[in-house]
């Protein structure tokens, strides 16, 4: 099973077709990830039903956790209901975000894709909360860039490429990119801001032409620094 | 005299029954407010519950069939109506635990089991318009009732009397949680649906009550 031991999400909303639009829109950035929806009433009517959410949860759960996104306020109280009735092993590793559905479940799927724990993953979902540029406001992420910003004078790998491909750093390569990032342990930035936030590099709205600055203070970043700006470099197999 | 088995089925029949009764005026509170489907999915649960009633094995306690009750709402109510209900009588059932006969202060006990199960599922408070509005007044005219020393069913005649006033007095209220809450000013002038059917159940208890089905 290609999801086991990964973090699994899971879309609930009060429509069958949202919940499985978004996971076919999650699914383009998280191809293998255990995205699972759970939409509409037990006979396809709007509404939410506590059977789906409770299937949903256990078909997400891979024994590494599950990140449960919810539409409109009944969602919540209807997966809240669920997990009231799960055991207290299996209830330690599910979490309910309060996050927006699209943005937060295309970053939290992401963030699965790539393996990242549970915590990791509900922070992603998170850092879509807040709206207004990277960097700002968008929890950990954005705190953490700051800080980063506040010592520029401590990077010491950095690599400037100029973007190739038609997207630039949207969608698909800006997926890859964090996917790529995650891999590693040490802190890069694009741009000054997290390689690994995806909803951030999305923000920065680099396209075609644009330069990039692939950057890392962490003195052990060179090779992350070498391996996103090779990444950037190549037009993420984009023509 | 306490109440018994044979008043919670009792309740949980008249319950479906004025469900069923009201659901065109429960979807009606809801269309105005909310979104229309609250008489459809309480009449689909309670509806859903009846059938399980008669499968109830011999020696089944009150406690038990409010946590019929409970689990059957939950899977079988789409909206928040589900796990609010679902929530209050589970919460219900564990406060008479396996008690066979309920007395005034165990019927107060259910009460505000369930008042406090709906809080905590939905966070709502006084006057936000919600199903808390008709559950706050009837706990708190139980338990001064049953303080009192008035008898279960004097207990759920004084909460059901004191819900149905707390269902009217929504009619003003602007909606600070739900659906409704979307609506802003415009939610004020409508009675609040699930405040509605609270009352509809909370009568329904006490006509089983005074209807001489307990033991
Ligand atoms: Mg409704």
């Amino acid at each position: 099973m290609t999801s086991a031991g990964r973090v699994g999400v899971v879309f609930v909303s009060h429509s069958e077709r949202i919940a499985e639009g978004l996971v076919d829109l999650a699914r383009q950035m998280a191809p293998t990830a255990a995205l699972v929806a759970a939409g509409g009433t037990d006979d396809g009517r709007i509404g939410t039903s506590f059977d789906r959410v409770n299937t949903a949860i256990g078909e997400a759960d891979a024994g590494a956790g599950v990140v449960v996104l919810c539409d409109l306020g009944s969602a919540i109280l209807t997966a809240e209901t669920v997990l009231d009735f799960l055991d207290d092993e299996q209830r330690g590793r599910v979490r309910i975000v309060d996050a927006p559905l699209v943005e937060g479940g295309v970053a939290a799927s992401v963030a699965a894709e790539s393996g990242a724990p549970l915590e990791e993953v509900v922070r992603a979902a998170e850092s879509a909360r807040g709206s207004g540029p990277p960097g700002a406001g968008v929890g950990e992420a954005g705190a953490a860039a700051t800080a980063v910003e506040a010592t520029p004078a401590s990077t010491t790998h950095a690599r400037r490429i100029t973007l190739q491909n038609a997207d630039g750093l949207h969608a698909r390569p800006a997926a890859e990119l964090v996917k790529l990032a995650t891999t590693f342990p040490q802190r890069v930035t694009v741009n000054g801001t997290d390689a690994k936030s995806l909803l951030s590099i999305m923000a920065l709205g680099l396209v075609k032409g644009d330069e990039v600055e692939i950057a890392s203070s962490d003195p052990d970043g060179a090779a992350a620094v070498d391996a996103l700006a090779e990444l950037a470099a190549s037009g993420f197999g984009e023509a | 005299m306490g109440l018994d088995i044979n008043w919670a089925v009792d309740w949980v029949r008249r319950s479906a029954d004025v469900v069923s009764e009201h659901r065109v005026e429960l979807i009606n509170l809801d269309r105005e407010i909310g979104d229309g489907d609250h008489g459809e999915n309480m009449d689909r649960g309670f509806q859903a519950v009846l059938p399980k009633l008669d499968d109830l094995p011999a020696g089944s306690t009150p406690g038990d069939v409010l946590k019929l009750v409970a689990t059957t709402l939950i899977s079988t109510v789409g909206g928040a109506a589900g796990p609010l209900y679902g929530t209050a009588y589970l919460r219900a059932s564990s406060a008479v635990g396996g008690e066979v006969s309920l007395d005034g202060n165990a019927v107060a006990a259910l009460l505000q089991a369930g008042r406090d199960g709906i809080v905590a599922r939905g966070k709502a408070e006084s006057g936000d318009k919600t199903m808390v509005d008709a559950w706050t007044p009837a706990v708190d005219a139980a338990a001064s009732a049953a303080a009192g020393g008035a008898d279960a069913a004097a207990v759920l005649r004084a909460a059901a009397d004191a819900a149905a006033a707390g269902a009217v007095a929504t009619e003003p209220l602007v909606a600070r949680k739900g659906r409704a809450s979307y609506l802003g000013e415009r939610s004020a002038g409508h009675r609040d649906p699930g405040a509605q059917s609270s009352a509809l159940l909370l009568e329904a208890a006490a006509e089983a009550a005074s209807n001489g089905t307990s033991a």
